[in-house]
């Protein structure tokens, strides 16, 4: 079964039909050739295919397109300007060399870029000990918040120290 | 994955009806834990009511002092809300130690009560499961369980509830508000979801067509402490081998109010009433919460790989009775760092 | 710096060429390469581990609207050499193993080739299946050699007496899981044919084995096969040869006529692409009173499968490690109806270095010895094994200078003596090894382009290895130019041959290529070339490799921490110091040992695929059940390395990192774990159970 949405992807209103079956992820990677977020599981267990979804970070591998009809989807790609100049994020993902294979990379910048909003915001995370005070973004917190996205190669400590940076 | 009719609900009442009158229709929440099963081909409904824009995202006052959760509310928003951080700080961490940050930005309050059991063979359509194909037996039984029950579990299932927040819901003694085809009703959480029995394919007492609206969390008095406290094998995003979520109140020294939820050990939320009798009236110390965690644990029937959840339920929980009643240190008194 | 390629943009900690790329998701994989007319697979698998396949009833898939082809073994065209088992797909019905390709859906959507592989109704001849793995098998047997060429079985000298005659003695048995190579991105392959001619991007560690392993296989002449790869979503040795979906990619496109997508789910890659065996491992070791090791012994059992034979090599770094009058290493294997086993990130060395270095720790605690004061008293002058010197070896070295920057001085050798707020802490040493080997086969073209920058070109791999930047160095200081003056093109086999991203030979192999290449060039048109001029090189002969042992070390130092009600497990500080020859880009290459440090604390605290030996097959096959470490669980993390100056590995002095990041680590967080609790476990990963009773 087809459905038409309208989703505005990187700031471009698209228009494109999908099987009621097709995820988020697979409409915009095939179904629209938005190959920056990327497959790594199809079950929310990595967090490769991570983008900002109506500003906020989400998983789009469980997530139905059909269901997301009208949704503004920024993805890594997205996140830098249009003359090529890198998002802060990213500018410091390449100072520290936070990635290897890049596969996770778009995901692990994504949920960075969303994580750091809603730490600016406040919420807590499970390492918090004060829940009702303001987030200091220490390096435990940073491994807390950044535990979603997996990363094979092992860039962890690399990607801890980027969003160190992006974060001041 | 089965082709099936995809329908966005405008009102509760549509939802209700569109999903009743179909044997094979579901809701569609966030989709995390669906959409997971529609791949797997664990569940195969050919129809989707879409209701994540019914107008359930709210978090409200009660009368009397408690809170309604809207069902629609996104699993980071309710453990960023001010209320629940101050006065539920219990159902804040267990929202906040489930999945990560980018699928409790989906994930929805009514959907993680309605969480499957991650059970292995539950999820491998290839093996034989009585919760996924009634009658086809349970190959958890004899195979690979550390993840699997110790409390309350039956010949036909062996499987545990994975969500953390509803043990924390648990021990907050709250009510969950569904419109269902029959009308409306008030489940208090500790009998929503069920014990497998014979019947594993059933989760909770739902019946078909019954939407979640709300959970209401009843009001708190200032002098309860509460913590959530959860065990896995990862130090982040991974299911609980076991949690505990703890409330109690103190009065010169005794416990005076206790209510205690365990998580990982059974196929709902474990209530552990045999545990707040130890505890209700007993003075705050460690001998006191080791037997309030026997009383609670004596019939414990682990399986192959999992005996280790028995001890393991036991220390933590006097570690949080500990944490919560501020003795200092844990189990047994610390010792300066030897350089 | 007799002898080596002066260094002026080697040694520089550049930027990632392709980091840009990566950071905006504009870098290319292989099932993101637009192809028009694009058709899309799923596979069907075995559901027993062993018999035939008796009847497969196609119909209710193929009435689905969308559905091209149902393929089965009945209906599939026929392969021209079925000589590699693994990748003989749908060529008979027989059944090896579970999970094993036995259909396969070609449709105009994933959607619905997953749809309707799902209804392909297939019905069995079943047999008894066999996938237990125990040491005390009656049919365990002794391969040819080991992977990918040693000897299985080496004994000098009298183990057995030598043992007898110990003044301290060790017999323990060490195991370590069965485990996934899960790089991020799946493998996957796109196929497209036209008439004769067979284009695949596939996900792969090299593009020309590919190519020379697919072709006879299809029954097509190499040069008809073009495979393009020009970015690799990790591989760990998986993606090192092909599996069975670029054959089934290959045949589907070939039957159907149109271009045909293959993307592996995470599921499927847990039977179809390759793991670690399973390695029991009984370690036996002599020692005098003054600790010196009289007697070392190895006994190895693993797995392979019925079909193929994969013999993981670990035991052989028992060889070299330490020095011993009397040694002996086996290797035994069980054939089982279970997937082919194959290579993963430091194959022989990452397994067999837990249980020696493990052992280690425990007969210097035996002899009273500090675990660090042990592996200098015996480390060797010689190869063990061979006699031969070795081109360098800066083990002690690099145990000194991590116990310098770790602090290892005042370490209470007393177990379980630390504790911090109800965590018992503990610190570990392990050493790590791997072998500086290069693979021949490697062509680099330079040509002096119209922009009049240099390009170089071959087909080379980059799968986050960092080849892309590192290459280019070389080619800057092989060429006296600078960076910005050459160009790179790699993963293609349109550009010259190149050998695989394996056994940490890629740099080392390329690198010498990339410098004869840029010596012909300057030989024939001196430092002024004109558009155009172009010369080639190869790979040389090294005149040393006859003469000595090439490895590289390293040592790692491990603080855990372990709930003392819980048993949970924190590994708080990792360092390792390496000494691996010279560093092309030190940026990348402290990626790489981190990388491999990182792997390492995730095979000790968390890897093990789960088989349930009554289906056959790995029942957590997802990354919620089979974990790999999350960013939570790396703490502190340094690699540092020592320089090292080896003229005899090869020109450029590089000795490959890709892998020796992994060794030697679990083993160190063993050791650690065992300092804080004293439980030493033997049997990996180190979970929390093992702690609690």
């Amino acid at each position: 079964m087809d459905a038409d949405i309208t989703l505005t992807v990187d700031g471009q209103v698209r228009q494109v039909r999908v099987d009621t079956r097709t995820t988020l992820l697979d409409a915009l990677r095939d179904r629209m050739g938005v190959t920056a977020p990327k497959k790594g599981c199809d079950h929310g267990q990595c967090g490769s295919c991570t983008v900002l979804l109506n500003g906020r970070r989400a998983t789009t591998c469980l997530a139905l397109a059909v269901a997301h009809d009208g949704a503004e989807i920024t993805t890594a790609e997205g996140l830098a300007d249009g003359d090529g100049a890198p998002h802060p994020v990213q500018r410091a993902f390449l100072d520290h060399d936070a990635f290897q294979c890049g596969y996770c990379t778009p995901g692990q910048i994504c949920s960075a870029v969303g994580m750091l909003d809603e730490a600016r915001a406040g919420h807590p995370s499970a390492v918090t000990t004060d829940l009702v005070g303001p987030v200091e973004l220490t390096d435990a917190e940073i491994r807390e918040r950044m535990s979603g996205n997996l990363c094979r190669c092992g860039a962890y400590v690399n990607i801890v120290a980027a969003i160190q940076e992006a974060a001041r | 994955m089965n082709p099936f009719e995809y329908r966005r609900a405008t009102d509760v009442a549509e939802a209700v009806a569109a999903v009743a009158e179909r044997p094979d229709a579901v809701f569609l929440g966030g989709g995390t834990n669906l959409v997971d099963h529609l791949k797997l081909g664990v569940t195969r409904p050919g129809r989707l009511v879409d209701i994540t824009r019914l107008p359930l995202d709210r978090v409200e006052p009660l009368p009397g002092g408690g809170v309604r959760v809207g069902a629609n509310v996104r699993n980071s928003d309710l453990a960023a809300e001010p209320v629940i951080r101050s006065r539920y700080p219990v159902l804040a961490q267990a929202l906040l130690s489930g999945a990560s940050g980018q699928l409790r930005n989906l994930a929805t309050t009514g959907g993680n009560l309605l969480q499957r059991t991650r059970c292995v063979y539950f999820q491998d359509i290839t093996t034989p499961c009585n919760k996924r194909m009634p009658g086809s037996g349970c190959a958890a039984l004899d195979g690979y369980t550390r993840h699997h029950a110790v409390l309350g579990a039956s010949p036909q299932c062996v499987a545990v509830h994975p969500s953390d927040m509803a043990v924390a819901l648990a021990a907050l003694d709250a009510v969950v508000r569904t419109h269902g085809p029959a009308g409306q009703r008030a489940i208090p959480l500790v009998e929503f979801h069920r014990l497998p029995g014979a019947q594993p394919e059933r989760d909770t007492v739902l019946d078909h067509g019954e939407l979640i609206t709300a959970v209401d969390l009843p009001a708190v008095p200032a002098t309860r402490r509460s913590a959530y406290r959860k065990v896995r094998d990862r130090a982040s995003y991974a299911f609980a081998l076991v949690s505990v979520a703890a409330e109690v109140e103190l009065r010169d020294g005794e416990i005076s109010q206790a209510r205690i939820a365990f998580g990982g050990l059974a196929h709902k939320p474990w209530r552990a009433q045999r545990a707040e009798q130890v505890l209700r009236g007993a003075p705050a110390t460690a001998a006191t919460f080791q037997r309030a965690a026997e009383a609670e644990l004596v019939g414990a029937q682990p399986l192959a790989d999992n005996a280790f959840k028995v001890p393991l339920a036991r220390n933590t929980l006097v570690s949080v009775l500990t944490e919560l009643t501020e003795l200092t240190g844990a189990t047994e008194p610390t010792q300066e760092d030897t350089p | 710096m007799t002898g080596l390629l002066p260094a002026r943009v080697i040694g520089q900690p550049l930027e990632r060429a392709d980091g840009m790329a990566k950071v905006t998701g504009t870098a290319t994989y292989a099932a993101e390469h637009p192809v028009p007319g694009l058709t899309h697979l799923h596979p069907v698998q075995a559901t027993i581990a062993r018999g035939r396949v008796s009847a497969v009833d196609t119909a209710q898939a193929e009435a689905l609207d969308g559905v091209i082809a149902v393929l089965t073994p009945a209906n599939a065209p026929r392969l021209a050499s079925t000589e590699d088992p693994e990748l003989a797909v749908l060529q008979s019905d027989e059944v090896a193993f579970r999970g094993q390709v036995i259909g396969a859906v070609v449709a105009t959507t994933p959607e619905i080739a997953r749809h309707a592989a799902g209804l392909v109704q297939v019905s069995y001849v079943e047999q008894p299946h066999d996938v237990a793995l125990r040491p005390d098998r009656a049919d365990l047997y002794a391969p040819d050699k080991v992977n990918p060429a040693f000897p299985t079985d080496t004994e000098q000298g009298d183990v057995p007496s030598a043992l007898a005659d110990a003044a301290v003695r060790l017999d323990q048995t060490y195991t370590t899981a069965w485990y996934h190579n899960n790089p991020m991105e799946p493998h996957a392959t796109i196929a497209s044919w036209d008439g004769g001619d067979l284009t695949l991007h596939d996900s792969t560690q090299g593009v020309t084995a590919v190519r020379d392993t697919v072709a006879p296989v299809l029954g097509v002449a190499p040069e008809r096969v073009r495979v393009i790869c020009p970015h690799v979503g990790g591989g760990f040795g998986s993606k090192g040869q092909p599996h069975v979906h670029l054959v089934l990619a290959a045949l589907a496109a070939k039957a159907v006529g149109r271009p045909v997508r293959l993307v592996v789910t995470r599921q499927q890659m847990f039977a179809l692409v390759g793991y670690r065996t399973p390695t029991i491992q009984r370690i036996r070791m002599g020692a005098d009173r003054t600790g010196r090791l009289t007697a070392i012994s190895v006994d190895v059992v693993e797995q392979t499968s019925r079909i193929k034979e994969f013999a993981e090599q670990t035991a052989v770094p028992a060889r070299m490690m330490y020095a011993a009058p009397h040694r002996r290493t086996t290797h035994r294997l069980a054939a089982l109806d279970v997937p082919v086993p194959s290579w993963m990130r430091a194959p022989g060395e990452c397994p067999g270095m837990f249980g020696l270095e493990t052992a280690v720790d425990e007969m210097a605690a035996a002899c009273g010895l500090d675990p660090i004061e042990f592996r200098v008293r015996n480390e060797p002058e010689r190869d063990p094994e061979t006699g031969r010197p070795f081109s360098s070896r800066n083990l002690v070295a690099c145990l000194r200078e991590g116990a310098r920057r770790f602090g290892w001085a005042h370490r209470d050798p007393t177990p379980r003596a630390r504790r911090e707020a109800g965590w018992l802490v503990g610190t570990g040493v392990a050493a790590s090894t791997y072998p500086a080997g290069r693979i021949a086969g490697s062509s680099v073209t330079i040509r002096f382009g119209p922009d009049r920058r240099y390009q170089v070109e071959t087909a080379a791999a980059d799968l986050g290895t960092g080849t892309w930047t590192a290459l280019r160095q070389i080619a800057a200081d092989a060429l006296g130019v600078d960076y910005a003056e050459v160009d790179l093109r790699i993963g293609d086999t349109a550009l010259p041959p190149a050998s695989v991203a394996g056994g940490s030979t890629g740099i080392a192999s390329w690198g010498s290529a990339v410098l004869d290449a840029a010596e012909a060039f300057r030989d024939k048109f001196g430092a002024n070339p004109s558009e155009g001029d172009e010369a080639s090189g190869g790979m040389p002969d090294n005149p040393h490799t006859e003469r000595y042992a090439m490895h590289a070390f390293g040592a790692q130092f491990a603080e855990v921490r372990v709930r003392e009600d819980t048993g949970e497990i924190r590994v708080s500080r990792l360092l390792g110091v390496f000494a691996a020859g010279r560093i092309v880009n030190p940026r990348t290459a402290r990626s790489q040992f981190i990388g491999g440090m990182t792997m390492g604390l995730s095979m000790a605290l968390h890897e093990q695929s789960v088989l349930d030996q009554r289906f056959g097959h790995i029942v957590n096959h997802d990354l919620a059940e089979y974990h790999i470490a999350a960013n939570a669980d790396v703490a502190e993390l340094e690699a540092h390395w020592i320089d090292e100056h080896d003229p005899y590995v090869n020109p450029l002095g590089t000795k490959g990192i890709g892998e020796i990041g992994i060794v030697g680590t679990a083993a160190a967080i063993s050791n650690a774990a065992h300092h804080a609790t004293g439980v030493r476990v033997r049997d990996l990963p180190i979970t929390l159970d093992k702690f609690l009773s």
